[in-house]
């Protein structure tokens, strides 16, 4: 299948007339184009931020996002507030476009908590480390939505390396033969840690989709607005009752797998610098700049955006709380238990003992541990 | 009436009561189960709320968890035991921590009904008991109701809970009828297990089992009656266990013998033996004996007699702590 694009990795002319139509609003828009430019660069930075913030010990993990940060963007600017996203680790950020603060982001990269914030609240799921769990869910929420004759649809963002799961496959035959309105999102960044999607799947993930019945579309994940028009695609589709819808997008990223992994070992320099050259934040901008549609002060203004959603991300860091002995027993269930209240005793118990040092033996510290997600 | 209409009915009062509840899994609607347990139910509630699926238990499971992330209250049934595996996952990774990894944001109020255990002369994989897997991880509950009663209130309590709970049914006792009242439930709560006295004045031993050996047991202890009288302690729920009332019971008896037809390495019954010690070792008279399934797979059908323990070897269990 053709990967269809808006932008051109060099200059800005539009490639593909279907997905320009699903933008008659933003490329007339200034106030938009310079929005979503604003995000793919706050975005960007945040990402440096944490990324540095993990080499310090100060996260125990980070998954970066650099050379996505269109597909997070794109896709989350298209979905409306009332659609649920089911994410992975490499969208976390997305919950940032969804005005998730970043206290309740970063506790789970720096090891104190288990998830952040309220799903509910947000309109986006705490992102799911096993690859592939969360496509399940997300076509279980559109199957429940659809019962409700709502007309709330859900979109499961992963990897070309949950492609190979088994419940991935099982949502796309769920999704389909029960015409759920969900979007199956993937990005597919060419590698899942260091197997390139070639040792994944046979052929492209857009044409596995086929297979169950689902329609697809290719498109540039470099590429914001390409993104965004495929994601308006996928969801008009699925809300106007077609059954779900299959986005490839397709991408590179530019940094490691996670903290704890070496890139150079499994990809060539000449190949990273290839895409480079498609630098998603870069090009966006040098489309602004050659339409006359990036000011000086609008850059001086999108450059301060991004270097005060990084200090957030800083402060926040520095001020969570460390989980004491006492949250590890709460919330396991719901209803009290009899054998999480006698361990719970026991344990204060035997802090107690302790005397005055009674310190809950909480987790150390950031781990720097060999611990890595898939 | 018999266990497995008594659960189609405690199923059927769920869908009555309560619009969120949804069920679904393979073959239970237009077929009804392949026990019947849901006989009836799809014609008188719906594709829509009676809901045949795809062959896929980690499918079953996964989707059932979305439509509870919406309101819904699924409940999912697994056509055997040994068809849990693929679903394994879903249930552990997922179902099982969602309400601690959101701090308690969220709640997954799932019931995931499983027939489990030997004795009908089925093929591989249809006569397992996978409890203990389940029972080792926080944050579901495993129950296992022995009784048409119990069948009928469990099934309803479980659907009712806050949390997400694993009902597993004896399906060698589905056809085996016992009076039900459907006006007031058992004083047990869903985590309470259920003390059998038997009349036989003074016991000297205490057997605790669950699901379908509770009537085995109940045979053993009144072929022991004329020497020995024993309590018997229906467990009811695997997670948590009701501690309390075996410590009670121990506390009278001295003697403890655990039975279940899953294997006994690693078992539940490794379990209740070392917290029962713990409790009360000043008070047992003998080691706590084990009695269940072998450390083999489960055999071929025509040899399951001698895996799964019957009348003879629970009462063989009995006379080594009364020798003691």
């Amino acid at each position: 299948m053709p990967t269809s694009g808006v932008l051109e990795p060099d200059a800005g002319s539009a490639t593909a007339p279907a997905l320009r139509d699903r933008l008659d609003d933003i490329l007339d828009d200034h106030h938009a184009l310079l929005g979503l430019y604003r995000d793919l660069a706050v975005l960007r930075r945040i990402d440096e931020q944490c990324l540095a913030m993990a080499r310090q010990g100060a996260l125990a993990l980070w998954a970066p996002i650099a050379g996505q940060e269109a597909v997070l963007v794109g896709a989350a600017r298209a979905a409306e507030r009332h659609d649920h996203l089911f994410i992975s680790y490499r969208e976390a950020l997305m919950a940032a476009l969804r005005g998730v603060p970043p206290e309740q982001v970063l506790p789970m990269w720096r090891g104190s908590a288990l998830g952040g914030w309220d799903p509910d609240e947000y309109g986006i799921t705490n992102p799911a480390i096993i690859v592939g769990a969360h496509g399940l869910h997300a076509a279980g929420y559109a199957m429940a939505a659809a019962l409700d004759g709502s007309q709330d649809r859900a979109i499961a963002f992963f990897g070309d390396g949950a492609t190979s799961q088994g419940d991935l496959n099982e949502a796309l035959n769920f999704a389909a033969t029960t015409t759920a309105p969900v979007v199956f999102f993937c990005t597919n960044n060419q590698f899942a840690i260091s197997v390139p999607v070639a040792q994944q799947t046979a052929v492209q993930p857009a044409q596995r989709a086929h297979g169950f019945g689902i329609p697809s579309l290719r498109v540039d994940g470099n590429d914001v607005l390409a993104v965004l028009a495929a994601t308006r695609t996928a969801t008009a589709h699925v809300r106007a009752g077609g059954g779900p819808y299959f986005v490839e997008a397709v991408t590179y990223r530019l940094g490691p797998h996670t903290t704890n992994d070496d890139p150079t070992r499994y990809r060539s320099a000449a190949e990273l610098e290839a895409w480079r050259a498609r630098d998603p934040v870069e090009r966006m901008r040098r489309f602004l700049a050659d339409s006359g549609l990036l000011t000086d002060a609008d850059a001086d203004e999108v450059r301060n955006a991004a270097d005060d959603a990084a200090q957030r991300y800083r402060t926040a860091c520095a001020e969570l709380p460390e989980p004491d002995a006492a949250g590890i027993f709460e919330h396991v269930y719901a209803a009290p238990h009899p054998l999480i209240d006698e361990e719970r005793r026991a344990y204060a118990d035997y802090l107690a003992s302790l005397g005055g040092a009674a310190t809950p033996a909480g987790p150390a510290g950031p781990s720097t541990g060999k611990e890595v997600p898939r | 009436m018999a266990l497995a209409p008594a659960i189609g009915a405690g199923l059927r009062r769920a869908l009555e009561d309560d619009e969120r509840v949804v069920i679904m899994g393979e073959d239970l609607g237009r077929l009804g189960g392949v026990f019947r347990v849901t006989d009836g139910l799809q014609k008188d509630f719906g594709e829509r709320r009676v809901i045949d699926t795809p062959l896929a238990e980690s499918g079953i499971i996964g989707t059932a968890f979305g439509m509870a992330l919406r309101g819904k209250r699924p409940v999912c049934e697994i056509q055997f035991d040994g068809f849990v595996y693929p679903a394994f996952d879903q249930i552990v990774t997922q179902v099982a921590k969602i309400h601690n990894r959101t701090r308690g944001l969220v709640r997954m109020p799932l019931t995931i009904r499983i027939p489990f255990g030997g004795g009908i002369g089925a093929v591989e994989h249809h006569s397992e008991s996978p409890e203990a897997y389940f029972a080792h991880t926080a944050g579901i509950r495993v129950v296992s109701p022995a009784t048409p009663s119990d069948g009928y209130w469990m099934t309803r309590q479980a659907i009712a809970a806050p949390d997400p709970v694993i009902v597993f049914e004896p399906k060698r006792r589905y056809w085996e009828k016992a009076p039900v009242d459907f006006s007031t439930p058992p004083p047990e709560p869903l985590g309470g297990a259920r003390l059998t006295d038997l009349g036989n004045g003074d016991a000297a031993a205490t057997i605790v089992t669950y699901g379908a050996l509770v009537s085995t047991a109940v045979e053993a202890a009144e072929t022991a009656a004329p020497e020995c009288g024993v309590e018997i302690i229906d467990l009811r729920s695997l997670s948590p266990i009701d501690f309390d009332t075996i410590e009670a019971s121990v506390r009278r008896t001295g003697r403890l013998v655990v039975a279940h037809e899953a294997p006994v390495f690693m078992g539940l019954g490794a379990e209740i033996a070392a917290r029962i010690t713990e409790r009360c070792f000043y008070r047992l008279e003998a080691p706590v004996t084990r009695v269940g399934g072998f450390h083999t797979p489960y055999p071929a059908a025509r040899a399951e007699s001698h895996y799964v323990p019957g009348v003879d070897r629970i009462l063989d269990a009995l006379d080594q702590v009364l020798a003691q």
